[in-house]
């Protein structure tokens, strides 16, 4: 029954101190000031949106932020579920969120930048732009499968409509296109699995549901789960597209070709960042522990071994040829976006295998590399952008004697190229360093050995960049590129060098958002599922022990 | 507080020195080529000063303590004022402990001096590069700093960092500044290295976490290596494991054949300055990393494995030798030398079963005063090749002749540094390869034979050489420059070198001979034990 004094408890718990909203203001922020460009578009055409966007995800910035604050100086871990257990409030998804705002911030930096897009549109792309990014900070923070699908969804459309975003461009709406078709697919097989698990498991509740899974596995004493295995492996297509794993990898390519080097770029990171973030909050719930076993350890633990055996070898196999696939098909590349979108590929392979260890330092490597990868790709990206600013061109042709240009620019995608590649003393290398270590520490030895090589192969297409910059002559003096450009590319390059060399708070901050995974302190029925009772009933270790 | 500034600042005095080449007060490139030669001037005298520091560093029976002694003491907090040893914690997490951890002992010393006085060298040498002469100094600069770096660490990550941070200037100064073939053999040479680089890598997060407590202290890992009995936490299969990825790693640097196929490519493409880094100083990190960290760290690998490696080291002797006489182009045939001459450093560090202090003391020493004397004679060849090739315009042996009667002062200096090369009595050559050959032979009959037939070898192609380039008369080079003041005062120091060594080693075997005692005793004790267990089985 509905009564005002229960409307007034609900409001309270929404916005009082500690409250779900006051929780969700950095997404919150990101929503006003969708509505707030919306609305200005309808007073003038003219408007340039993007100090909007830039005010508002430095606003959202500092709300992420200053959440992050409170929950470090807190003296209880932080986990909340807001909304009735739809969101998980962890260090885990403040860190995505801040992470996710930031690239959103250094993306309309860019674009303001570049002037892509320009005024006209700029209210079209801003609105795409924190959309998507609203949505993937709900895919870091989801906590139940239908909220897992909503996020995707939410991250996904504005995307679609962003890849396409040059309208002139044909290649651009081939890119697009392919974008809807393939994403369509990928989604409904991922509905598809995530119904299967909710149809066995009888809830949506993410924790509850890994819970069930785990009780179920350990009560009916099955060898091998085929469906199971059905829904684990459609959630992965699912999310292997939004990475662009191998084999659901054939969009990017296209796509980066086709989509602005902006878009490009924030789709490389941000997306990627976001799909990796869910992989591993789904991974790591599923075989998480929890204090409440109702069973003896060992068992519980067996249950926890075999979760993980239907999902770690998936993700290795599919971590292991993304990034080999990756490096190998960057080699032919000609031109930098589509080079790049294969790097993307193996990159993600790369942050793949740090998963399919399913472990917490697994996430923490993956964590950090994403840090890196901020950096270093965006900057990666704004070069090109700035290139074919001054030279309309994005083939490998128009880099040739860029040195001799823009010396500055040259040495700073000299040092995006050679931290992707995974070169001391620079960020990608600590990255990397962090994700092999992982390897090493849990025993796959075969995945290092595989990582180790690719890094040698993912060599020739780099340095070949860098030699078409350097070691070739200009064609012709072509503009050189403007100051503010040149600066902001060598700050990022600064940061890249700086991490590389200095990089104990960073490796803290992952290290505090992974350990919020596993979550070992979490009651494990929050929500009203059935299965709840059924777990309490079966379990008379829990009382009588 | 010394020690730190001063080991800081030669590691870090070039690096700071390329930074500063980018102001734009060096606008002109006589400016940048005076700043880096001063620069390199600089740390080599810096260098100086340390050799003078770790002489002076006697405890009180009269001997430099040991690096191990001084590193664990500092370890322990009791960090002696001067005792050449800086460790300050640079990455302490949970997960990772890494430290800015220099140290030099008498192994590494000479090395680092070696590095100081080629360096110096190069960039002498340096003065006829027309291309981006401002680019060029930095990177040559950045090198130094990257093998300053590798001889000074003794944390494996930082090693690992200055191991990789040197490959990127050695690329683009090969494939900018080399000859026709030079994006070739500089990717070549990225490639191979990359590679080792990451086995290395492996066997480095390898001893990490087998290591309780973690760690990447070499000098700790060497301790825990030498650890024998059930419990020791490198297992004699992890060891031998291990101990294949880092040969592979530093083989390919030293280069060992089969792994030495980038060598003639890079020797010949690079830049003369280039080469003689290159063939001076890169190729000796692969020696140092063996001696260093390969072998303390798994002597069970290199004890299991002593046979191949050797072996390795005779078929490069042999190989390397036969490779050079048949050579046309002058500088290929020294390219192939340093293959055949690093053959015996790795002849010299195989032969540890013989178990012998004495022994394999020569086989030690002479692998590191063979490094060293390879160092100054190569270098020197290098630059000679390179004086002829900016007069000649080629470097067909076949072309030449009778060089010694247009160049007297060329010819003079040309015979002495390659007699040195060729192991002739009296000159650098000779100590480093009569010690391996004869710890060979103690090894194994068949490896000294070989080895000394090596030695015939190069005397062979040595003397072709000097014959076809240096003999004879030849009208087609008459009126050629003879060598200018600068390319001699280049040269004369590494021709005084040959000689002085040549005539004194033990001003060089001096400084080395305890720590590669302590090394060897090491080695040898784990081996007697190794038997001891064997024996008490039976």
């Amino acid at each position: 029954m509905l009564t005002t004094e229960s409307l007034h408890h609900y409001w309270h718990t929404l916005t009082g101190p500690g409250g779900d909203l006051r929780l969700f203001m950095p997404q919150f922020v990101l929503c006003l000031t969708i509505v707030l460009i919306l609305l200005l578009r309808t007073f003038s055409d003219h408007i340039n949106a993007k100090p909007f966007a830039f005010i508002g995800t430095v606003i959202g910035l500092l709300f992420a932020l200053w959440n992050w604050m409170s929950a470090s100086i807190s003296h209880e871990p932080v986990n909340h579920e807001l909304f009735g257990g739809m969101l998980v409030h962890d260090m885990f998804s403040i860190y995505m969120t801040v992470f996710l705002l930031a690239f959103a911030m250094a993306t309309v930096v860019l674009t303001m930048l570049t002037g892509m897009p320009d005024t006209e549109d700029s209210a079209d792309f801003t609105t795409l732009l924190l959309g998507s990014v609203v949505g993937m900070t709900l895919m870091a923070s989801a906590n139940t499968i239908l909220m897992i699908f909503l996020a995707v969804e939410m991250a996904s459309i504005p995307s679609y409509a962003m890849a396409g975003f040059l309208k002139a461009r044909r290649a651009s709406s081939e890119a697009a296109l392919k974008f809807v078709v393939f994403g369509g697919a990928s989604a409904g097989v991922m509905l598809y699995g995530l119904s299967l698990l909710a149809g066995m498991y009888g809830t949506i509740h993410l924790p509850t549901l890994a819970h069930e899974m785990l009780y179920q596995m350990t009560v009916t004493e099955e060898a091998f789960n085929p469906t199971l295995l059905l829904a684990l492996v459609c959630f992965v297509v699912g999310i292997g597209f939004k990475l662009s794993a191998f084999p659901f990898h054939f969009w990017c390519p296209d796509v980066f070709e086709g989509a602005p080097a902006e878009v490009a770029g924030f789709l490389s990171v941000a997306s990627k960042a976001a799909a990796i973030a869910l992989l591993a909050r789904f991974s790591l719930t599923l075989v998480g522990t929890y204090h409440h076993a109702p069973f003896e350890p060992e068992v519980w633990q067996a249950a926890i071994h075999a979760v993980g055996n239907y999902l770690s070898p998936v993700l290795a196999v599919m971590g292991a040829v993304t990034c080999t696939f990756g490096n190998l098909a960057a080699f032919g590349q000609t031109n930098v976006k589509r080079l790049l979108a294969y790097s993307t590929i193996a990159h993600a392979g790369y942050m793949m295998l740090a998963l399919a260890t399913l472990t917490v330092v697994g996430a923490k490597a993956v964590l950090f590399y994403l840090i890196v990868y901020f950096f270093m790709n965006l900057g990666a990206f704004a070069v090109v952008a700035f290139v074919r600013n001054v030279s309309g061109s994005e083939d490998l042709d128009a880099f040739s004697g860029l040195i001799h240009r823009a010396p500055v620019v040259t040495v700073a995608m000299s040092v995006f190229l050679l931290s992707l590649m995974g070169l001391p003393p620079l960020a990608g290398f600590v990255g990397k360093f962090q994700i092999f270590a992982v390897l090493y520490e849990t025993g796959w030895y075969s995945l290092l050995v595989i990582g180790g090589l690719n890094t040698v192969i993912s060599l020739f297409y780099y340095v070949n960049l860098m030699r078409v910059m350097i070691m070739t002559d200009a064609p012709d003096q072509a503009p050189i590129i403007s100051l503010p450009n040149a600066g902001f590319a060598t700050i990022l390059a600064a940061i890249v060098i700086y991490l590389g060399i200095l990089w104990n708070a960073p490796e803290q901050w992952s290290q505090i958002a992974s350990t919020s995974l596993t979550r070992p302190e979490r009651a494990v029925t929050h929500m009203e599922a059935p299965a709840a009772d059924l777990v309490v009933e079966a379990s008379p270790d829990k009382t009588g022990n | 507080m010394i020690d730190t500034v001063l080991l800081t600042l030669i590691l870090f005095l070039p690096a700071l020195g390329a930074a500063m080449l980018a102001l734009p007060f060096f606008d002109s490139d006589e400016k940048s080529k005076h700043w880096m030669l001063i620069n390199t001037i600089a740390t080599f005298g810096l260098t100086l000063l340390l050799l003078g520091d770790f002489l002076e560093l006697t405890n009180e029976q009269g001997f430099v303590p040991p690096l191990s002694e001084r590193a664990l003491a500092t370890a322990d907090g009791q960090n002696a004022p001067n005792d050449l040893v800086v460790r300050v914690p640079w990455i302490s997490s949970s997960a990772f402990n890494i430290e800015y951890y220099l140290g030099v002992d008498g192994i590494s010393l000479s090395l680092i001096v070696l590095t100081g006085l080629i360096s110096v060298l190069g960039a002498a040498a340096s003065f006829s590069v027309k291309k981006f002469t401002r680019g060029y100094c930095i990177l040559f600069l950045l090198l130094e700093t990257g093998m300053m770096g590798v001889f000074l660490s003794l944390d494996f990550f930082l090693f690992y960092i200055f191991w990789e941070v040197m490959l990127l200037p050695m690329y683009f100064l090969i494939g900018i500044w080399g000859g026709p073939r030079r994006e070739y053999a500089a990717i070549k040479f990225f490639l191979y290295t990359l590679f080792g680089g990451v086995l290395m890598l492996i066997a480095m997060l390898g001893f990490y976490f087998n290591s309780d407590p973690n760690t990447f202290d070499i000098i700790r890992l060497q301790q825990i290596g030498q650890t024998t009995g059930p419990d020791a936490p490198f297992s004699p299969f992890f060891q031998r494991v291990m101990f294949v990825l880092l040969f592979i790693g530093f083989a390919i640097k030293l280069p060992a054949v089969p792994f030495h196929t980038w060598l003639p490519d890079a020797h010949v493409e690079a830049p003369t300055p280039i080469s003689m880094i290159l063939a001076g100083v890169l190729l000796k990190m692969g020696g140092y990393g063996l001696i260093r960290i390969a072998y303390p760290i798994c002597p069970d690998g290199a004890y299991f494995f002593a046979v191949p490696v050797a072996v390795i080291g005779v078929v490069s002797i042999i190989y390397g030798a036969f490779a050079a006489m048949a050579q046309q182009d002058f500088k290929k045939l020294v390219a192939y030398s340093s293959v055949s001459h690093m053959g015996y450093v790795t002849l010299g560090i195989a032969v540890l079963p013989i178990l012998s202090p004495v022994y394999y003391t020569w086989g030690m020493a002479g692998a590191m005063f063979q490094m060293i004397a390879h160092g100054i004679s190569s270098a020197g060849m290098f630059f000679l090749v390179g004086v002829i090739y900016e007069r000649a315009h080629h470097r067909d042996l076949n072309r030449f002749g009778g060089l010694m009667n247009i160049m007297p002062v060329y010819g003079a200096l040309s015979i002495v540094i390659f007699f040195a090369g060729m192991g002739l009595p009296g000159l650098c050559g000779f100590p480093g390869e009569i010690f391996t050959v004869l710890a060979g032979f103690k090894f194994g009959a068949a490896f000294g034979i070989i080895a000394a037939f090596g030695v015939i070898l190069t005397a062979g192609y040595i003397l072709w050489t000097v014959q076809r380039v240096y003999l004879g008369s030849n009208k087609q080079y008459e009126g050629t420059p003879d060598i200018t003041t600068w390319e001699t005062l280049t040269v004369l120091p590494l021709v005084f070198l040959s000689i002085l060594l040549g005539v004194y080693p033990d001003l060089l075997l001096g400084w080395m001979a305890p720590d590669v005692e302590v090394l060897v005793r090491d080695l040898t004790d784990y081996g007697r034990s190794l038997t001891d267990v064997v024996t008490a089985a039976k």
